[in-house]
């Protein structure tokens, strides 16, 4: 596996890889500009558990909520408290700032079955 | 994340467009279906700013998918006669260019549709319908009282509304100086390039403004005319005009009053006056006057939740043990003045009081709700 890379799901979540193994979680830019004002986000707890397409995280905008799905099986390490105070940060930074958990990589294998960033642009002219 | 969720775009084939369609392409709107129409849900700022852009200066918005109709009588004398019979409000002693709320009753009390119904002569009444009811509206109307009366859909007309607190200074600068001696619930037809058109002081936003009905092929150069300070106003679509009515209390036909829900459960019986009550003359009149006098089993309440997660339509209310379900939201979301979340829904009496401490079940999980008074933001003038 390289090092900082970065998978898309489907769904329009991102999973951000680091040197460590460990994945990053967020929603993609052109996800939070098709949802809309972010006003809330539920991340998961620390320490939870949540097998790859499992219901891990709710965003809601100012119109609806949404599910967020679990791109790979693994234990949470950390949720993005920031995003408690200012779920804007989604808006701002969604590849940034705007992250919402952590989460240990249980089965590297899964990320074969996510789009990188190439695909993932692929996918985005297709819906349009 | 669900299609749904994305507001992706509408596909659809047979979608309708109203006459300022081409406008909100222009505009760059994001556009959703709503009622067999294809309408903006928002523009490039957001809902969020859009929002706050009613509250602070003006918006337009498109509703040209409503329903307006003209209603006359068959025999020459006065429609209201007869549409007394369907709705519980004075409409009889409505004087000429003033405008009144009221809803649109099945046989059981139960609400068909909220509409504003204008006096524009002896002979004729105007009435604006929820979109997705207009034509279930009109074949009632006609199926109980057309023997009687004729109801005419104008669809050659598109309705502007134009709200905020700068909206009387827009409307002055641009269409009808004399704008400032409409008051509240009143209109008032004004010349536009040789067109009647008709302004009406109404909304439904909780601020001050308009709603003007025109020709179609009047309509894009009407809304260009008003948005023409882009300081001042902003195009808004559904998504702001739904949160607004939201912070203002207002019901949203077929979520927060429906046809299984009475005008009293409803919270609004004030459109129901005194003469009518002991006449008893319109359709549901025994079930709604025995709610009034007996009182009912559940009623409309605010509710705000006391974390910063929105508790939508749909959602199950328990009483504070937890344990006992007391009653469901029928409308949720954000307001962005309050920056938190609020929500309206039907509640059982013995909980509904203000200031009770109600739960929200929502994934699982319990969310402390309280029972609060609506609006939840009014404007302060």
């Amino acid at each position: 596996m390289s090092t900082n890379t970065i998978y898309f799901t489907d769904d329009h979540e991102y999973i951000q890889i680091d040197e460590d193994g460990i994945g990053t979680v967020g929603i993609s830019s052109y996800a939070q500009q098709q949802l809309g004002d972010i006003v809330f986000v539920e991340c998961p707890n620390e320490g939870a558990s949540f097998n790859v397409g499992e219901e891990v995280a709710v965003v809601e905008s100012v119109k609806v909520a949404s599910e967020i799905y679990s791109p790979v099986s693994g234990e949470i390490l950390e949720s993005n408290e920031d995003l408690d105070e200012n779920p804007a940060l989604v808006n701002e930074d969604p590849m940034g700032d705007g992250w919402f958990f952590k989460i240990s990589i249980a089965d590297e294998s899964e990320l074969e079955g996510l789009k990188d960033e190439t695909e993932y642009q692929e996918y985005l002219e297709e819906i349009a | 994340m669900t299609k749904e969720a994305l507001l992706m775009e509408e596909t659809k084939d047979n979608i309708l467009q109203t006459p300022l369609w081409g406008l909100h392409k222009n505009l760059d709107a994001r556009m959703v279906e709503f009622a067999g129409y294809d309408m903006p849900v928002q523009y490039k700022n957001g809902v969020k700013n859009e929002h706050i852009q009613v509250r602070n200066k003006a918006g337009l918005f498109d509703v040209s998918h409503m329903g307006q109709v003209l209603i006359t009588s068959i025999n020459g004398g006065d429609p209201a006669i007869a549409l007394e019979k369907l709705v519980p409000s004075d409409i009889k002693g409505l004087a000429l260019g003033k405008m009144r709320y009221t809803v649109l009753l099945n046989e059981d009390g139960g609400i068909l549709d909220d509409l504003i119904v204008t006096r524009l002569d002896e002979r004729t009444l105007y009435a604006v319908l929820n979109a997705s009811r207009k034509y279930a509206d009109i074949d009632y109307i006609k199926a109980k009282i057309g023997d009687e009366i004729k109801i005419t859909l104008q669809d050659d007309l598109a309705l502007i509304a134009l709200q905020g607190p700068l909206a009387e200074k827009v409307i002055m600068d641009t269409i009808m100086p004399e704008v400032a001696e409409l008051g509240f619930m009143n209109a008032k037809y004004t010349d536009y390039r040789g067109a009647d058109i008709l302004v009406s002081r109404s909304g439904y936003t909780g601020e001050d403004g308009f709603e003007i009905s025109v020709p179609n092929e009047l309509a894009e150069d009407l809304a260009k005319e008003l948005l023409a300070d882009n300081d001042k106003v902003w195009a808004i679509g559904l998504g702001a005009r739904d949160s607004l009515r939201l912070e203002a209390g207002f019901c949203l036909y077929g979520h927060d009053i429906t046809e299984n829900t009475t005008p009293v459960e409803g919270g609004i019986s004030w459109t129901i006056p005194k003469h009518r009550r002991e006449n008893a003359s319109f359709m549901g009149a025994n079930k709604i006057l025995r709610q009034m006098k007996e009182g009912v089993a559940q009623k409309r309440v605010g509710l705000m939740p006391d974390g910063k997660a929105p508790i939508r339509e749909g959602v199950e209310i328990f009483d504070n043990t937890g344990e006992n379900k007391i009653g469901v939201i029928t409308s949720g979301g954000y307001s962005p003045v309050l920056e938190a979340p609020i929500a309206m829904g039907y509640i059982a009496i013995d909980e509904a009081k203000i200031g009770t401490t109600v739960v929200a079940k929502m994934r699982g999980k319990n969310f402390s709700c309280k029972i609060v008074k609506m609006p939840f933001v009014s404007k302060e003038k």
